[in-house]
């Protein structure tokens, strides 16, 4: 779990060898994905009719968090975090419903293009209120929550608007096979898009410098403030996909925010990045994502009290989490 | 000063104020292209301010700097660097979570010529995808180094550079530092350690209170003139040495030790540590670095549990689960690293009152009166300097090493554990604790006292253990303690044993040290 994954150097090291490597930096992730195998198992003794409209349900449904996540993720790494996220794709969502609504499908590509660059705008807000007022990130976030929200309502009232059916498409329904989801395809092609070519870049190494140590990033020559900005901006990317998403996933726009904000901080925590910065990735917060999803879709078919679902819920965080930092805590002492 | 137009760096009137303190007055310094240029003062003279304004960490309120004969004003250190003036600092600049490799993209380091420079400062077998929070504080400041000198400045500016490291990596910093003078490249070199400015720099800037008060050519007898401009008119008000040991031997034969360790054990670092400190004496602890040193200084200051082993207190066996039952028990903890005994953001008052305000076990109203005196007695009797300002951050590193060990004192020593306390302070506040630990010892106290300087053993213990290896490998008299003998034993050389070659070198001969 290190920013230093692409550093391996490839051109002397096979795919296998890299993989292995991968694995052992990244050995929080992988138990998570072990874990996640599990779980669906689990799932599909208790519930034998668990099969591939499932799986494609269960896609569309952890798409707008997963996005949120990883807007999570890439802000917490910086050393802040973003409570505002919720709000922030409430906003996008409802910007790109109210536009799209009766327009033609071209139209509503440049919907999206526009919505994507709004959601860039307003994290570089965020990202700079933090950097220029030198108040913490939790306050200005959650002080920003209260403003985005109230510009969601500002521009739908209710929920309401509408969705470019080539938007509702692409995340509905397989592709290739029955069991490869659209919308798990889509997470992974955009996640891939911008994180992968980040890690290989200067920024993206700054990004995790100024989250684990201020001082010696700065020292070490890397412009903390513009880099908190940038994280912010990608943050804003990120939560503008969601927002899309979940315009996609509903057809239509709703203006009061969901619970995205708080389940995305757990996401990220129990995904393996460090609250205190520069530790973890994206990979693991979102495999977070589909198993706390899939717990809660296990406590239906177990017929568990909805309540109580939550309940249990929280625990496994604090056991997951707990667990962790115990391995971490016997690694270190040996 | 000499003509402005050859010198590599020229700052003159350099002044920066912090509120109300003021940390630089006028400071000037001129370093001539090809030279190793010394910046010495005391703490709180204005050295890491200078620094911090060379390397374009701070800016200056007012003041001229010249680099290569162009007014220059960093704004960033990524600027400095740019202009060919690096800085490898006190704490290294490496990101914890990134590993070496990233590290060094991070800065744009060529990797090849770093890995040169980490061949010749005694490192060949790191492996670059090693995270830097892994690695040992040593290993760190030298992998810092190395990617400095990879880039190849104009202009290389060391602070303290070889405090915290072992000997033998000390010595061949001191061996690259001396290399690296000529052409056009200068090293701004800044130390407290005399006998390497004597052996690598060529002249030394000297610091006091904010202003430059004399250049020094080292030659032979520079050090003697360095200390004078350094501590000033003060310094006839100095200790010549902490009082001497005392002769024969002082402690009856059936003394029950105040702290005993018994084959003390950490899992891997330490195997066999057994130790007896006696009330009234100054018991020394030498090691290289990463011995088990500071494992046993955990366990002893109830930081961590020993896997093996027994430890006595008056002659009791105790088990400490946490620091408070080691406290409770009279072993107080004064560790190297201010910043892990202090609440730096509280006052002085508060600092030091809190181990006997905040005793777990008394609850109720506190004593306001009775705390005042203890801490008004102890900051007289440590001569802690309060000026700077309610918090103790404000407080320069000596003083607030001060402040570490008058809480404890405040409320009566019975025992006391120092991990090298001196490190990274100046001469001035070395000597008020090398005869304040003497003075606790001589009023009936326990000192157990590690340090990284050999020469400080000699000045403050009565007897000296040597830990190599996670055992103790032998015991040495006051009298025996000189730097030679302790080096060979920290070695774990046999005394008939020559030194390995470049041992030596490093090694000071005899030299008038400090003062």
């Amino acid at each position: 779990m290190s920013a230093a994954t692409n550093a391996v150097d490839r051109s002397r090291v096979g795919p296998v060898d890299a993989l292995l490597a991968w694995g052992g930096r990244n050995a929080w992730a992988v138990g998570l994905l072990g874990f996640l195998v599990v779980l669906l198992a689990f799932t599909k003794t208790i519930q034998p009719s668990y099969g591939a409209s499932a799986i494609q349900g269960l896609a569309i449904s952890v798409l707008p968090l997963a996005l949120a996540t990883v807007a999570q993720a890439i802000v917490v790494i910086s050393g802040g975090i973003d409570l505002s996220i919720g709000s922030i794709m409430a906003l996008t969502s409802v910007v790109a419903a109210s536009q799209m609504k009766g327009q033609g499908e071209e139209f509503g590509v440049a919907v999206v293009l526009a919505v994507l660059l709004l959601g860039i705008l307003i994290g570089a807000i965020n990202g700079s209120l933090v950097v220029l007022t030198r108040v913490p990130d939790i306050v200005v976030t959650l002080a920003m929550s209260f403003v985005w929200a109230g510009c969601a309502l500002l521009v739908l009232k209710s929920p309401g608007g509408g969705s470019s059916d080539w938007l509702k498409e692409l995340i509905k329904g397989p592709l290739v096979s029955e069991w490869v989801p659209r919308a798990a395809v889509v997470l992974i092609i955009v996640v891939a898009l911008v994180w992968i070519p980040l890690r290989r870049v200067r920024l993206g190494l700054s990004i995790y410098a100024i989250g684990s140590d201020r001082l010696a990033a700065f020292r070490s020559g890397v412009s903390v403030g513009r880099t908190k900005v940038i994280a912010y901006a990608l943050m804003g990317l990120f939560a503008a996909l969601g927002g899309i998403s979940l315009t996609a996933s509903t057809g239509i726009g709703t203006p009061v925010p969901g619970p995205y904000t708080l389940l995305s901080v757990a996401a990220v925590v129990l995904g393996g990045v460090s609250l205190a910065g520069g530790r973890g990735g994206v990979f693991g917060p979102i495999v977070a994502v589909v198993i706390l999803q899939l717990i809660r879709t296990d406590m239906t078919f177990l017929s568990v009290d909805p309540n109580l679902a939550v309940v249990a819920q929280g625990l496994i965080l604090i056991g997951v989490v707990m667990v962790g930092s115990l391995i971490q805590l016997r690694r270190s002492r040996t | 000063m000499t003509v402005s137009t050859d010198l590599l760096l020229e700052a003159s009137d350099v002044a920066k104020t912090y509120g109300a303190v003021v940390a630089l007055r006028s400071a000037s310094l001129a370093v001539r292209p090809g030279e190793v240029h010394a910046l010495v003062g005391a703490n709180g003279a204005g050295k890491s301010t200078l620094v911090k304004i060379l390397t374009g960490a701070v800016r200056p309120d007012s003041g001229r700097i010249i680099v290569g004969g162009r007014e220059r004003l960093a704004h960033s250190p990524a600027e400095a660097r740019r202009g060919g003036v690096v800085s490898v600092y006190q704490e290294p600049a490496l990101i914890p979570d990134l590993d070496i490799r990233s590290n060094l993209r991070l800065t744009q380091t060529p990797e090849a010529p770093f890995r040169d420079w980490l061949a010749e400062l005694g490192i060949d077998d790191l492996r670059l995808s090693e995270l830097a929070r892994d690695l040992p504080l040593a290993t760190l400041r030298i992998i810092d180094l190395a990617r400095s000198l990879a880039i190849e400045p104009d202009l290389l500016l060391l602070d303290e550079m070889t405090a915290a490291l072992p000997a033998n990596l000390t010595e061949r910093v001191l061996a690259v530092v001396d290399g690296h003078r000529g052409a056009d490249r200068s090293v701004i070199f800044i130390s407290h350690r005399m006998i390497e400015i004597a052996a690598v720099c060529d002249r030394a800037t000297v610091l006091r209170e904010g202003e430059t008060v004399g250049v020094v050519d080292m030659t032979d007898g520079a050090e003697e003139q360095i200390v004078e401009l350094m501590l000033g008119e003060i310094a006839q008000a100095l200790p010549a040495r902490a009082s001497p040991a005392p002769e024969g031997d002082a402690r009856p034969i059936d003394a029950t030790p105040r702290l005993s360790g018994r084959s003390l054990g950490a899992r891997r670092r330490l195997h066999d540590v057994s130790f007896d400190v006696f009330p009234g004496e100054v018991l020394g602890v030498v090691a290289l670095e990463g011995q088990g040193q500071d494992e046993m200084f955990d366990i002893l200051a109830g930081s961590s549990r020993p896997t093996g082993g027994e430890l006595l207190v008056d002659g009791v066996s105790v088990s400490f689960g946490h620091p408070a039952d080691a406290i409770q028990a009279g072993l107080v903890y004064v560790p190297a690293d201010r910043a892990e005994a202090l609440l730096m953001q509280r006052s002085v008052h508060e600092n030091i009152a809190l181990p006997f305000s905040a005793r777990i076990r008394t609850w109720g109203p506190i004593n306001l009166a009775d705390e005042r005196r203890k801490v008004n007695e102890s900051i007289a009797t440590l001569q802690i300097d309060t000026r700077a300002g309610g918090e103790v951050r404000q407080l320069s590193g000596g003083n607030q090493q001060k402040v570490t060990i008058a809480r404890w004192v405040a409320g009566g020593v019975r025992t006391m554990l120092c991990f090298d306390p001196t490190r990274g302070i100046d001469i001035r506040t070395k000597h008020q604790i090398y005869l304040l630990l003497r003075e606790l010892a001589d009023a009936g106290a326990a000192v157990l006292f590690y340090t990284s300087e050999l020469k400080e053993i000699q000045l403050v213990c009565d007897r000296t253990i040597v830990i190599f290896g996670g055992r103790v490998v032998s015991e040495v008299d006051a009298a025996d303690a000189d730097e030679r003998n302790l080096l060979r034993a920290a070695y774990h050389l046999d005394p008939g044993e020559a030194l390995p070659k470049a041992v030596l070198a490093g090694a000071p001969s005899g030299a008038p040290v400090d003062r």
